[in-house]
């Protein structure tokens, strides 16, 4: 056999060699493309949706759920309320650390089981002391614990959301009732806006959110506890498929001590402002001008 | 460009015979051009198959990621952000300082640099292309990859910095690609390339190295909530860092080229890079001190990223091997440089240049991004090591990167050494 001839036939081994370990590797992501939807892949930004086509992707996601989970549920977008601008008030005199708002928020928005996923961290910290450096999370014996108190931390729908400002896609906004939702089907997963949050209130879904059919709340706002696809954020919605017919949060609902308030700013009647304008009351990190609408108060 | 002495220069505007021909020109300058990167020695076909396995264990990988979720990295929502946003920064500091051959070639008309100058252009392309892989492999979506087109997406800019970062960094893209393929296709033509296309991109290409890493720092450094990253010092040093690692790469990849290829590279553009080094590892060095001075001196809790980052906190020292392990490799690049014997002696300034690599990788890889996160924003202390899989398809886009900066390099270089022209190549579309 010649040189070249050689040559060539290593080049044609090298090349189905080659070739052989492509189709092999590539497979995962063969197998990735094959379940990617492209009706989903192909969907506009909800603002770009005419009621006519949001109908219809409620109906679609509902039929899905129906499919995967064996679940009727209903899927509904119920828009802001024309003068309603919502707040929330904590009164930290009063929250005792029992965690009953987080685990409210696990069951209510659908949350995936595995991680024991919630909205709501409730830090204990120490009597006399802001510094959330000396704050627990994890703590694991009876509350309240002596000589501490206790600061239960969610999405502050701040009027001036870093979270919003660097989403590439636009894929987060506030609405006009003040909540800050996600659509669930724009967000592309870059979590730059879980890097800009100084509250810790956005969650990534690291994996499809697992959840026993018997556990699924059929009750569904597709801004707010619709079940998540995986790879992209979700946050608080102040419960806005409840809060926007009327009903409260699901968290002020599983409160023991009633150290919630919820409602609405622009109602000079609402206990909320009453909290506001009677309370000392402060906003966390204030300094980084964020303009949060949830507000800590002590009964004093 | 300034080679009037080419014997096989053509005519500036030979009458083509149809529209079609340099259409056809073009098509058979790239056919010719790709076929290069399957011909070449033992050596050559090793080193590519090596890259092609290790970008095939990182495809598969990433494959994995996107089936099973991100859930197979070490995220969390406490660090959202790891090893592949981490390898991002240094590949767009990579890719800005390559400008480093361009700013002496075309700005002090070093003529030495001027001869090399196309493999840092080239080396600006291939860095972005890893760039681009390690934003595609950190999206839990790029399926909804479309969401950020302008014009077809929703391009929420110019409020996102994110947005700025896509502008620059394709935009530079764009510019090098258009000036290294221009000036190789002239000289593949054998003609004169003309200065009105390609000098204003050249200079525009200056300032854009530069925005590409500024913008890149505005997107940590603007956010409050990271007092980590909250910094103004932020972009300078990026730059500086910049100005190291890109200028090592190229000192490293020059040697690579005057050992295995037949051109001839003289000692000058290698000095002239090194100079720059000699002035950048020591600004680099004094803004560290300058934030550490600032974050320690003053305490409190703006600090405890700082604390944790080099000396651990409450029982956590997952980070303190890397940011001591890369203090210590630019102090000793640092010392290297400025020995005399790393002027005299080659071998000496690749090991400055190899310090000062691997120390600016991992101080604005893992000691940039992982410390921000650590303690989160609620000062919740959740450490993060990368996972296999993190490192696989780290890895990979690597070696992709390396394999497309290969294949450019000796295209380029046998075009600008003569080895590929049209003429040899033309003798039946000329008859």
């Amino acid at each position: 056999m010649t040189a070249p001839t050689r040559r060539v036939a290593l080049k044609v081994l090298g090349g189905t060699l080659g070739a052989g370990a492509f189709a092999y590797a590539a497979q995962p992501i063969a197998r990735w493309a094959a379940g990617v939807s492209l009706e989903e892949t192909l969907r506009r930004h909800y603002k770009e949706l005419t009621r006519e086509e949001l109908a219809q992707i409620l109906r679609h996601i509902e039929a899905q759920t129906h499919e995967t989970y064996g679940v009727e549920v209903q899927v509904r977008d119920l828009p802001p309320q024309e003068g309603v601008s919502f707040g929330y008030a904590l009164n930290l005199s009063l929250c005792i650390g029992c965690r009953k708002c987080a685990e409210a928020c696990h069951v209510e928005n659908n949350h995936d089981r595995r991680t024991n996923n919630s909205y709501i961290r409730v830090l204990e910290m120490e009597q006399g002391s802001f510094d959330m450096e000396r704050g627990q999370v994890d703590y694991d014996h009876t509350v309240p614990a002596p000589g501490k108190y206790y600061m239960p931390v969610q999405c502050h729908q701040c009027d001036n959301a870093p979270c919003v400002s660097v989403c590439p896609v636009e894929a987060t906004w506030k609405e006009r009732d003040g909540v800050v939702v996600v659509d669930y089907d724009w967000c592309i997963g870059c979590r730059y806006c879980e890097a800009a949050c100084p509250y810790h209130a956005r969650r990534f879904n690291w994996s499809k959110p697992e959840i026993p059919a018997a556990e699924i709340n059929p009750d569904q706002g597709y801004l707010s506890n619709r079940i998540r696809p995986q790879g992209v954020v979700e946050k608080c919605t102040f419960c806005l498929h409840r809060t926007r017919r009327g009903q409260l949060p699901a968290c002020l609902e599983a409160c023991p001590t009633g150290a919630r308030v919820f409602g609405n700013l622009l109602d000079p009647d609402s206990d909320l402002r009453w909290v506001l304008e009677h309370k000392r009351v402060y906003v966390l990190k204030e300094e980084l001008g964020t303009k949060p609408r949830f507000f800590y108060f002590f009964d004093v | 460009m300034t080679d009037p002495a080419d014997p096989i220069r053509l005519p500036d505007a030979p009458a083509p015979r149809s529209m079609a021909e340099p259409a056809l020109t073009y098509l058979r300058f790239l056919r010719r051009a790709i076929a290069l990167a399957f011909q070449g020695s033992w050596r050559f076909f090793a080193w590519m198959i090596v890259l092609s396995a290790i970008a095939l264990v990182g495809m598969n990988a990433w494959g994995h990621q996107l089936l099973r979720g991100m859930q197979v990295t070490d995220l969390s929502d406490h660090v959202s952000w790891g090893l592949y946003i981490a390898n991002f920064t240094f590949g767009v500091g990579l890719a800005a300082g390559a400008v480093m051959m361009v700013i002496p070639a075309y700005l002090y008309d070093d003529h030495d640099m001027h001869d090399v100058v196309i493999i840092g252009e080239l080396l600006a392309i291939a860095a972005i292309v890893v760039c681009m892989g390690f934003v595609i492999v950190d999206m839990g979506r790029p399926d909804r990859l479309w969401h950020i087109l302008p014009g077809i997406g929703r391009f929420h800019w110019p409020v996102s910095m994110l947005t700025w970062d896509v502008v620059v960094l394709n935009g530079y893209f764009l510019l090098n690609l258009h000036i290294a393929g221009y000036l190789l296709y002239q000289r593949y033509l054998g003609r004169r390339p003309k200065r009105r296309w390609y000098l204003p991109f050249v200079f525009l290409s200056i300032f854009w190295a530069i925005s590409i890493h500024t913008v890149t720092a505005f997107l940590y450094q603007g956010l409050g909530g990271r007092p980590f990253w909250n910094s103004a010092l932020l972009a300078p040093r990026f730059i500086a860092t910049a100005f190291i690692s890109g200028p090592a790469f190229v000192i490293i990849v020059l040697e690579v080229v005057r050992r295995y290829s037949s051109m001839k590279i003289g000692d000058g553009p290698s000095e002239t890079l090194a100079r720059v080094m000699r002035i950048t590892v020591l600004l680099n060095l004094f803004m560290l001190a300058s934030e550490l001075f600032t974050a320690l001196y003053t305490g409190g809790a703006h600090a405890s990223a700082v604390r944790y980052l080099f000396f651990g906190a409450h029982g956590h020292h997952g980070l303190v091997p890397y940011i001591w392990t890369a203090v210590t490799l630019n102090v000793a690049s640092a010392i290297l440089l400025h020995l005399p014997r790393s002027r005299a002696d080659r071998r000496w300034l690749l090991a400055a240049c190899a310090c000062a690599f691997v120390g600016v990788y991992l101080e604005k890889g893992m000691g940039l991004i992982v410390p921000a996160f650590i303690p989160s924003t609620l000062h919740e202390l959740v450490e993060y090591a990368p996972s296999m899989t993190e490192w696989k398809v780290s890895a990979g886009i690597w070696a992709f990167g390396l394999m497309v900066l290969t294949v450019a390099i000796k295209i380029g270089l046998s075009v600008w050494t003569g080895r590929l022209t049209a003429q040899e190549s033309a003798p039946e579309a000329r008859a």
